[in-house]
């Protein structure tokens, strides 16, 4: 038993070590540097801002409508009067709650998928990757809109909504770094060895493909908050009093040329995270060594 | 003394690692190349020699700086040249031609235009000349029909016609000096035989010199006229090929001969202990030290310098005197088959053929089988329980197919292929009982392909253990120490991942992987071919050992006939899915023998500077239409007519257990095959 649990926390601290190579890897370049600080930052403040957010945010005043920066309310106030700061800091917690659990979900479904698409082959995985690309077809906003409209808004709704559709992405990333991987022969090895087939997937392929599907999935993320945004802006994401960027953006439209400062703090923050985790994904890459501009075929 | 092309003086080249230590790749190296010589670098991988012969144009790989000394070509320094400069050398008079030709050629563009581009590059003939002059480079290269040639892409030719037409666009600025990089590792025999014999007219044709790297003696020494043994980033011997070859008088010169397989005589060869050290590691001794039977307290307190012997050699040794003196090291013993019986076989192959076309949906429907010629047919082996049998074979031959076929990852289309006279293998591998999977085990030719590169050896040799066995906890770790210790690695490198191992210690773990699951019999498929000689020589050795310990079977395919000679007990030889000859190896290795197994002996290089390969066939020919009568009949040197193209032909027995298929009669080949030898 000992020996086990020897073993076990040697492993971790290996994952650990590799953690932290890679991490001090993407640090190492100031663009990754800054992606990740701002990662970090946004993370950090969703985790902390009902602690320590000044105003409550469905805190309505007629007498501040639409109020300019000020030393009590820092960013200004809106239409109903809130406290625009607080509803910034708060605006993203939904959205990096709903895009995170998604992500999660569309790599693991779409990565497994994939893995054994590749592993399959043949015109089996040929026909299911026809299937793969009428589903790319599909205008995305469309069907979100559709789903959202029948069957409802709310994240119980949306995680698995998002992460279906944006796992079939992942399939084809999947699937084309498998490819590579089970023409060697330790892939030939396992099977002649008689190793089943989740052996061979779990073992011998994702192993491999994992480094693929981490950056895939950080650029599906990003992906993933900006349609999250849109849905809100189009009203079908966060319901009202919640706050949320792509709602306060959508609100702040009608009065963007007597108050500007309604809509400017909810679009840098939704930017900077959408730039921060880009940033990151691009640097991930490169410390992975699956560089994306050098492999791009065009 | 004539000029020098190139004047290597005191060269040192190195890098900076992480540590901010100054590591040396290069050290002290002077060469001189006067006009139309032949030079070989020769040594292990990671010992310098692609390095010097890059520096050589003034090339260094990122990373790597000039520590100290110079390179002349023609008189200038090419690290002082700018950029303009070498541009103007590089391609011109200093010509590179890379190991693997095939890379080296764009596959989107045709072959006259990509050899037109480099003559348009070094010369100012005008485009109708041009034209002319790609002809004559393709014709000057042996390379038949060029006119058809030109529009042909690269991946139409044959691996050794790639890397005829790298050698017709190094040779299109009419190069002073020849850069060959490993230009033939990698080609099957006879083809490299070809390209070698190739290199050898040219240079005497246009007076080129020409700088030769490898690791093969075999192949350097068929084109040298001197040759340089490095080692560590050192010269340790450097004289006339004759000299070096025949009297070496460097102990890593002789080891490194020592080890290579030959044809004459039925042993494995010896290896050399130990690893080169890592660059900087060579510590204030001499850096072979460690690995030389002769060490002295001299060896390890004071580095030798290069000294010049009376036969007109450099050497770096002490004790260069005594070389000659060293007691032959011992080969290891192979076991005793003098009692084989086909009887007590564990494998039979009978009338096997395979098929890679897999049938269309039309053809799957109406279950018929495709109308197309097999990959491999008419296969009848017979394996005996503790024998080696080599099945040889150029690429193409099928070789490995048929070990597909057995370790049932490809099931044969038809025939049987039976497995100790009662279990069929013709099931695919999921299908096969857990104890059948695990009496036959597979070893891959590139151990970088065949140990997953994220998984540690641990985890590698937990694999089968855990499969076949159920193992685990300590005692699945007692296990793979076992086996780590049977080939010849410490229990410290459980904990390593695949990269963090040479190129002979992955091999070796592929091999304890396969030995995890006590396996009856053994599959090789080239499982040397991708290793350096003196790494080979250890491999073979290893395998000799368990088989001695445990018995096992092995099949080992393998394209080189000194390799097999080296292991095996009996030889098939198989030309394009066809058996040609089958019998105990002593006889196959002497006449008379199948004509296609001739031209495979005779194509064989040894590291004799007397011995002269014997090209008997071309090494390419087009393969289709698929051969109605003998596979071999378009390549045979003693092709008698046009029963050869439309009869198979028939097995005729030879001797005890050897026979081959041939339509000349036996006297008459025999006598054939004796006059040619007496000739040569």
């Amino acid at each position: 038993m000992a020996t086990t649990n020897n073993t076990d926390s040697g492993k971790r601290k290996t994952a650990f070590s590799t953690l932290q190579t890679v991490l001090s890897a993407m640090a190492s370049r100031p663009s990754g540097l800054v992606g990740l600080i701002l990662v970090a930052f946004h993370i950090a403040l969703a985790i902390v801002s009902p602690a320590i957010a000044p105003y409550d945010f469905r805190e309505l005043s007629a007498q501040i409508i639409l109020n300019e920066p000020s030393s009590e309310h820092w960013f200004g106030t809106d239409n109903l009067g809130r406290d625009i700061f607080t509803r910034t800091m708060l605006g993203g917690r939904q959205a990096l709650l709903v895009t995170t659990i998604s992500t999660i979900l569309a790599i693991i479904w779409g990565g497994l998928l994939g893995v054994l698409f590749g592993l399959v082959g043949g015109r089996l995985d040929e026909f299911l990757m026809r299937l793969v690309d009428a589903f790319l077809c599909l205008p995305w906003i469309l069907v979100l809109l559709l789903i959202v409209v029948t069957v409802g808004s709310g994240p119980v709704v949306l995680i698995p909504t998002l992460g279906f559709f944006y796992g079939i992405p992942v399939i084809r990333m999947a699937r084309a770094a498998t490819h590579d991987v089970v023409a060697l022969d330790f892939v030939t090895a396992a099977r002649a060895r008689g190793e089943t087939r989740s052996t061979i997937v779990r073992r011998e392929l994702l192993p491999n493909v994992l480094d693929v599907l981490l950056v895939e999935g950080a650029m599906r993320w990003s992906w993933m908050l900006l349609a999250f945004s849109s849905l809100s802006f189009l009203g079908f994401g966060v319901t009202p009093p919640t706050p949320d960027w792509g709602l306060m953006i959508s609100d702040a439209r009608s009065f963007m040329s007597i108050a500007p400062w309604v809509a400017l703090p909810p679009v840098i923050a939704l930017s900077s995270l959408i730039i921060g985790i880009n940033l990151s994904a691009d640097a991930l890459a490169k410390a992975l060594g699956i560089d994306r501009a050098q492999k791009a075929p065009v | 003394m004539r000029e020098s092309l190139v004047q290597v003086n005191n060269l040192g080249i190195g890098f900076t690692s992480r540590a901010k230590v100054t590591l040396p790749i290069l050290r002290n190296i002077d060469l001189a190349i006067g006009e139309g010589e032949t030079i070989g670098l020769v040594g292990e991988s990671g010992c310098g020699k692609s390095t010097l012969a890059l520096a050589m144009m003034g090339y260094l790989k990122s990373g790597l700086r000039v520590l100290e000394g110079d390179s002349l070509f023609r008189g200038r320094n090419v690290f002082d040249m700018d950029k303009r400069a070498l541009e103007d050398i590089r391609g011109g008079e200093l010509a590179l031609i890379p190991q693997n030709a095939g890379q080296s050629l764009t596959p989107t563009s045709r072959i006259g235009r990509q050899i037109n581009e480099s003559v348009k590059l070094h010369t100012r003939l005008a485009k109708e000349q041009r034209r002319e002059r790609v002809i004559e480079l393709l014709s000057q290269v042996r390379l038949p029909q060029p006119q058809e040639l030109l529009n042909r892409y690269p991946h139409e030719l044959s691996g050794g016609q790639q890397q005829r037409v790298a050698i017709a666009m190094a040779l299109a600025g009419e190069p002073d000096v020849l850069l060959l990089d490993e230009p033939t590792t990698g080609l099957d025999v006879t083809t490299q035989a070809h390209i070698l014999e190739l290199l050898r007219d040219l240079a005497t044709e246009t007076g080129t010199a020409m700088v030769y790297v490898s690791h093969d003696l075999g192949a350097i020494a068929r084109v040298s006229d001197r040759i340089a043994v490095m080692y560590a980033g050192e010269f340790v011997l450097e004289g006339p090929a004759h000299q070096v070859l025949k009297w070496p008088a460097h102990p890593y010169a002789r080891g490194l001969l020592l080890s290579i397989p030959r044809l004459k005589e039925a042993v494995v060869p010896t290896s050399m202990p130990g690893l080169p050290p890592p660059p900087g590691g060579a510590g204030q001794g001499c850096a072979f030290a460690d690995r030389c039977p002769m060490t002295e307290q001299l060896c390890r307190d004071k580095r030798p310098a290069l000294e010049p012997t009376a036969m007109q050699e450099l050497v770096c040794c002490h004790f260069h005197e005594r070389v000659d003196q060293l007691p032959l090291p011992e080969s290891p013993k192979r076991p005793d088959r003098s009692n084989l019986d086909e009887l007590n076989n564990i494998l039979r192959l009978e009338n096997v053929a395979i098929n890679y076309a897999k049938p269309s949906i039309v053809d799957q429907i109406l279950n018929r089988q495709p109308d197309v010629t097999p990959t491999v047919d008419k296969i009848d082996l017979t394996i005996c329980r503790g024998e080696t049998i080599g099945l040889v074979g150029e690429s193409g031959s099928g070789k490995s197919t048929i070990l597909r076929a057995i370790a049932g990852l490809l099931p044969p289309q038809s025939g049987t292929i039976t497995y100790d006279k009662a279990e069929s293998l013709n099931t695919p591998v999921g299908e096969r009982g857990k104890d059948l999977l695990r009496s036959v085990q597979l070893i891959f030719q590139n151990p970088d392909a065949s140990l997953n590169p994220r998984h540690t050896v641990a985890e590698l040799l937990a694999q089968p253990l855990k499969l076949y066995f159920g193992l685990g906890g300590d005692e699945l770790r007692e296990r793979s120490v076992t086996l780590l210790e049977r080939v010849r690695l410490r229990a410290d490198y459980l904990e390593r991942l695949p990269s963090q191992l040479s190129g002979g210690e992955k091999q070796r773990v592929a091999v304890a992987r396969a030995f995890a699951a006590e396996p009856e019999l053994v599959l090789c498929d080239e499982v040397t071919s991708a290793l350096d000689v003196s790494v080979q020589a250890a491999v073979l050795h290893l395998l000799t050992q368990l088989q001695v310990d445990h018995g096992t079977t092995y099949v080992f395919v393998s394209h080189d006939l000194a390799v097999v000679r080296a292991l095996a007990d009996r030889v098939a030889v198989l030309y394009q899915g066809r058996l040609c000859e089958m019998g105990p190896s002593e006889n196959v290795y002497r006449s008379p023998s199948h004509p296609y197994t001739e031209v495979l002996l005779g194509a064989v290089l040894e590291p004799d500077p007397d011995a002269e390969p014997v090209l008997a066939a071309e090494d390419a020919v087009d393969l289709f239409p698929p051969a109605k009568g003998c596979p071999f009949y378009r390549r045979c040197p003693r092709h008698i007519g046009d029963i050869c193209d439309n009869e198979t032909p028939p097995w005729q027995p030879t001797g005890p257990g050897h026979a081959i298929r041939c339509h000349i009669p036996l006297g008459e080949l025999l006598n054939m095959q004796y006059q040619s030898a007496t000739t040569n």
